[in-house]
């Protein structure tokens, strides 16, 4: 500590100085969130002494003569990190898990659309939704085993139940349901397998069999529908966590929509009638949840609107809103019902995408970990007294 | 259906709650930072210790700390956060916080050295070894699907390798991001806290091998006591920034089996800075759950007797 050096921390405060001269570019974090989010923002938005992230690329080494022109961007958000760094380790879930979220959802609807028609009396509807759920399920399994990282030890899964492991619920659901699905699937063969002879008895008895069956996928299909919801949620991912009421409901109705799809495309107008209706039911829930997450989380609502997920969910609610339309205007055209159930499929797949890719920005950016805990902490301290 | 009130959420004794009669004290680790001197011994004794395979050279310009994060084949992290900070101010506690900075470090000579005394910046060097906490309501144990971890007998969260089938629930739903998942071998890898030494009475390998008891080892609630005791006497001595992370058994995962002394706010290590447990809400998202199931399954029904088309 020689008496001849300049005043201490004199750099960080000609660096700090700066950044407030500069002013902070960030974006604005949203304020339409909860009374917390707006309270606290003030808070965590001071001229920005608390340095943000350093730039991931730092260019050039502060050591040499840089006459105090640090290379420091300016800060994107203000909180701290360390070196920008995600705190938490973002999914490592591939595509195949939200292609599995759309699948299973299109079995659960496709089933309960198959179970409908079995029991109204309209053929085309059990038929489409009967073999439907089986291809979704199916394609839903081949998902689900080939993202493990050990692919060979799926059936690891089986040797325990546990209701706190989300997963290991969804495992039991499917076992349930596959087989179910599957056997009512087979069972639409019946009418192609002679009267007579030895294929003459299975043929006579696989109808009754095919509708126990139906009923019983029918049956799990909602739980298989809305699990996916808590599965995402139960995690640390701050954009899936915080959403835990709307994803079971966004799943819910996408679920629907898409089996309601299902039934546009394959049943002549005459029959297709339940199937708008379930058209209608689904967006209603599909378009309310998706609204719910992109606008009530606050800060954590922006991986939903922004990026890759942004454009997902909004192509989504587009194709929504257009397939609707469709199955409620063109209720005598096959054309226009056929273009309408496709539209509904798209739309609930990339809904299912733009959920997942949301919570994945969101894991990989502290900021989303780090502000809304920072909050937390300061109305503890603050409100609280406690001190977390 | 479960046990304790608190098994999800809230102080619990882990060991108990997940059958054990009889257990031994619940062990821990206590990392003072205030005394590390980041020599990364017990990133090297961890890695001998446990066969943990070397994640490659890499120079990632983050102070000397070219591990990066506490990853399936890194289970101890020495963090090095460099910090401009006033020596006048020394004892008071920074301006809440201010963030990392670079200064230049690596080089090849301490800062200032080259450059003469006017261009010498003041600045603080905070390292802390992090490790996975062995929380007390451990998200990955909660959401693991086939059993693969387990609580130990010493309230410690194990990953049993021929179980794990790399389903990844367990890495998204850790609070910390700890647990991680191995490239070429496809399961989640994490601390340990050495469980084969501890059954054999011996102290984990990092601890072992700390030259300054930054990382101290032994029963949970003798580890509490002597932190709080470390607190006050930083507090004495002038150091009003000491404050503990993960000691309080009311916090968001009902206390860290791993904790540390901290000099400076969780975010600044890279820890979150009130982490709470994903489970603590699996009631209530059932129940959402259902609620949508029920939704669903009525409005098929409406669908199907409702209208006449
Ligand atoms: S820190 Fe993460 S990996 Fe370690 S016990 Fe807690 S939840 Fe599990
Ligand atoms: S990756 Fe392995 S340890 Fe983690 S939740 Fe899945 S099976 Fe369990």
């Amino acid at each position: 500590m020689s008496p001849a050096r300049p005043p201490v921390g004199d750099r960080f405060r000609r660096f700090r100085d700066r950044l407030a001269a500069e002013g902070s570019d960030r974006p604005e974090a949203p304020r339409q969130g909860g009374p917390a989010g707006t309270d606290d923002q003030a808070d965590l938005t001071p001229p920005p002494q608390r340095t943000a992230e350093l730039p991931g690329r730092r260019t050039g080494r502060r050591g040499g003569r840089r006459g105090g022109g640090e290379e420091l961007r300016v800060p994107e958000a203000t909180f701290t990190s360390y070196y920008g760094r995600p705190i938490l380790k973002a999914p490592v879930w591939k595509w195949d898990i939200a292609a599995y979220l759309f699948t299973g959802g299109l079995a659960a609807g496709s089933s309960l659309l198959a179970a409908g028609g079995q029991l109204t009396g309209r053929p085309a509807l059990r038929r489409a939704g009967r073999v439907t759920a089986l291809a979704a399920v199916s394609a839903s399994a081949v998902f689900l085993v080939k993202d493990l990282g050990r692919p060979a030890r799926f059936h690891h899964m089986l040797r325990v139940a546990k209701p706190t492991s989300p997963m290991s619920m969804g495992t039991w659901i499917l076992t349930a349901y596959g087989p179910a699905a599957g056997v009512a699937a087979i069972a639409e063969a019946a009418g192609r397998l002679p009267r007579h002879g030895r294929f003459g008895l299975v043929g006579r008895a696989l109808p009754s069999v095919g509708h126990a069956a139906g009923l019983l996928a029918a049956g799990a299909a909602p739980a298989l529908a809305t699990y996916t919801g808590v599965l995402l949620a139960d995690t640390a991912v701050p954009s899936w966590h915080e959403a835990y009421p709307e994803l079971p409901v966004i799943f819910a109705g996408s679920a629907l929509a898409s089996g309601a799809g299902v039934g546009l495309l394959a049943a002549p107008p005459a029959q297709a009638g339940p199937a708008r209706r379930m058209a209608v039911a689904g967006a209603a829930l599909e378009l309310y949840g998706t609204h719910r997450v992109e606008t009530r989380l606050g800060l954590l609502s922006e991986p939903y609107r922004v990026g890759r997920p942004g454009r997902l969910l909004r192509a989504g609610r587009l194709l929504t809103v257009s397939g609707v339309a469709g199955a409620l205007l063109g209720r005598r055209s096959r054309l226009v019902g056929a273009l309408s159930g496709t539209a509904l499929l798209a739309a609930s797949a990339v809904t299912r995408f733009g959920i997942f890719y949301g919570g994945v920005a969101s894991a990989r950016d502290p900021r989303y970990t780090v502000v809304p805990q920072r909050e937390r902490v300061n109305a503890r301290r603050t409100g609280g007294g406690s001190g977390g | 259906m479960l046990p304790d009130p608190n098994s999800l959420y809230g102080p619990l004794d882990p060991a108990p709650d997940a059958g054990y009669e009889d257990a031994p004290p619940r062990m821990g680790f206590f990392t003072d930072t205030s005394v590390c001197i980041g020599c990364k011994a017990c990133e090297v004794a961890c890695k001998e210790w446990n066969g943990v395979p070397q994640s490659g050279l890499d120079l990632l310009g983050m102070s000397y700390d070219n591990t990066g994060a506490l990853t399936a084949n890194s289970w101890r992290h020495v963090a090095f956060v460099e910090q401009p900070r006033p020596a006048d101010v020394l004892g008071a506690p920074v301006a809440d916080g201010a963030g990392p900075q670079f200064l230049g470090m690596p080089g090849s000579q301490p800062p200032g050295r080259g450059s003469g005394a006017e261009d010498r910046t003041d600045f603080r060097w905070l390292m802390m070894s992090d490790v996975c906490k062995h929380c007390t309501h451990a998200a990955c144990l909660d959401v693991c699907p086939t059993g693969s971890l387990f609580r130990t007998e010493f309230g410690t969260v194990v990953v049993q390798e021929d179980i794990c089938n790399g389903c990844g629930y367990c890495i998204s739903a850790c609070p910390y991001g700890v647990i991680d998942q191995r490239k070429d071998d496809g399961r989640a890898w994490k601390c340990t806290l050495c469980y084969d030494r501890l059954g054999a009475g011996q102290t984990p390998a990092c601890a072992q091998a700390c030259p300054t008891e930054s990382i101290q080892y032994g029963p949970l609630e003798e580890l509490r006591e002597r932190a709080a005791a470390r607190v006050a006497t930083l507090h004495e001595r002038g150091v009003p920034e000491a404050r503990l992370y993960g000691h309080d058994p009311n916090d968001g995962v009902g206390g860290d089996g791993a904790f540390f002394l901290l000099l400076d706010e969780p975010e600044v290590y890279g820890l979150p800075p009130d982490p709470v447990v994903t489970t603590r809400d699996l009631p209530k998202m059932w129940k959402r759950a259902g609620l949508a199931a029920l939704a669903m399954a009525a409005a098929t029904v409406a669908a199907f007797v409702g209208g006449s088309s």
